[in-house]
């Protein structure tokens, strides 16, 4: 609730190489079909459409044949210090649970979109419409996640039912659920992706892959410099791409 | 004078009257009249007997399983049960008759048995089963083992949900007092 920052035993992050990503989508369509996302009739207005995972386009601005294109992925960043939670008037949303994954409970949320204006990555979304399932659509509904009605806000959440899973299967298997090994517990984007661009895993567990990755001298984090500390990062080994994750000078160095 | 007196005085006395009339009537309306409007009663469509089936010396696991992945599977099959009842008995006792129908209705058909669940959540909720192994069953469900019939099924006519459901606060509640987080996302999806 409070604006401090917060940390916890486990840190679960992404880590996106925008080098490898192609922009094909498949993290999009996974995140959707795992999340109970209902197709939409109108998916061109954007203002409408809810995309928890959304694939952004860079460009290098240049003229061919120096025109350079990159894409990039962009998921919740579960902030360490998140601008959405202490605006939040209800306490629908919270960073308060160990892994520090923002929590979005639906029910309690009562729709005044504060934390969409708070949130500086716009990775929340509010549903104008009650979801509807074509005919015949209704059966890709999973029970993992539950499916929200109109009205209020909702977001990613590292497809936080899967670690709950790992979690359990872990227990009947009689080993450690706080202390799950790499790939136990990936969401729908990561296990999807056909390039290999994103990892997943626990930030502070040296036995992670993204450990390292994380403290790659190419990885950056979305607009770092207002501190949110978010909890996804990219790479790149482009300065150009690396320029477009902050609003740098043009004589500053990124 | 003296008369309007008089009047006023049984006037208040009327008063009370009402009052305690009123009170009564709202406390039975709302202690007795309006649970009995809010949840209909439903028995459950086979009158199965956990006694009988603990007497055979099952314990809760050999019906109620986990899968390997960790999730509990609830309730058992059709299938699993007819692998003991796959012929009717034939016979004449109410138990046979009940065994009879589960088999003539469910088990030939191979049609699962439509249970009414006590303790289904809505579906924002996640309960780790694995998470509560440490627990008596009966620390959260009615103890049906010593129960000859199933008790009767109570629903919210206006949730829809059965009124035998944790609610959150018993779930806050014992997580306070056993340490556990009551982070959002512990239980909510």
């Amino acid at each position: 609730m409070s604006a401090a920052h917060q940390e916890f035993a486990t840190k679960w992050g992404l880590v996106i190489d925008i080098d490898k990503c192609t922009g094909c989508g498949a993290c999009m369509v996974a995140c959707q079909t795992e999340n109970n996302i209902a197709p939409e009739k109108d998916a061109s207005n954007k203002l409408r459409t809810l995309t928890w995972m959304n694939v952004y386009e860079l460009k290098n601005g240049k003229e061919f044949p120096q025109a350079e294109v990159a894409f990039l992925p962009r998921p919740c960043m579960q902030c360490g210090n998140p601008s959405c939670v202490p605006v939040c008037p209800v306490v629908a949303t919270d960073k308060n649970e160990d892994g520090g994954i923002v929590s979005q409970i639906y029910p309690r949320c009562i729709g005044c979109r504060y934390c969409m204006a708070a949130c500086p990555y716009h990775s929340r979304y509010f549903g104008w419409f009650d979801p509807v399932w074509p005919e015949g659509m209704e059966k890709t509904i999973t029970p993992f996640t539950s499916t929200r009605p109109r009205g209020v806000v909702e977001k990613c959440h590292f497809c936080h039912h899967r670690w709950n899973q790992a979690k359990d299967a872990a227990r009947i298997a009689g080993t450690d659920p706080n202390n799950l090994p790499d790939g136990a517990y990936t969401p729908a984007c990561v296990e999807v992706c056909p390039t290999g661009a994103m990892a997943f895993g626990d930030l502070k567990n040296p036995k992670h892959k993204v450990y390292e990755l994380s403290r790659s001298k190419y990885a950056f984090r979305l607009l770092e410099r207002l501190n949110t500390d978010p909890q996804v990062y990219y790479m790149t080994k482009r300065d150009w791409v690396r320029r477009q994750g902050d609003n740098y000078l043009p004589n500053e160095k990124a | 004078m003296e008369e309007r007196q008089s009047n006023k005085a049984g006037g208040v006395g009327g008063v009370v009257l009402l009052f305690l009339v009123g009170f009564v009537g709202a406390l039975v309306v709302g202690w007795w009249v309006f649970p009995q409007v809010l949840f209909s009663q439903k028995t459950q469509p086979i009158r199965f007997s956990h006694k009988v089936h603990a007497e055979q010396g099952l314990d809760c696991e050999s019906c109620h399983t986990f899968a390997k992945t960790g999730q509990f599977l609830g309730l058992p099959s059709t299938a699993s049960c007819a692998e003991c009842h796959p012929d009717e008995t034939g016979g004449t006792t109410d138990d046979e008759k009940e065994i009879d129908k589960f088999v003539t209705q469910y088990a030939k058909p191979g049609i699962e048995v439509p249970w009414l669940v006590y303790q289904y959540q809505p579906d924002n909720v996640f309960f780790s089963h694995a998470a509560h192994t440490g627990f008596e069953c009966t620390t959260c469900h009615p103890d049906v083992a010593n129960m000859d019939s199933p008790p009767p099924y109570h629903e919210n006519r206006l949730s829809g949900y059965s009124k035998q459901t944790m609610k959150m606060w018993e779930c806050e509640r014992c997580h306070a007092s056993m340490g556990t987080s009551n982070a959002c996302y512990v239980c909510h999806k």
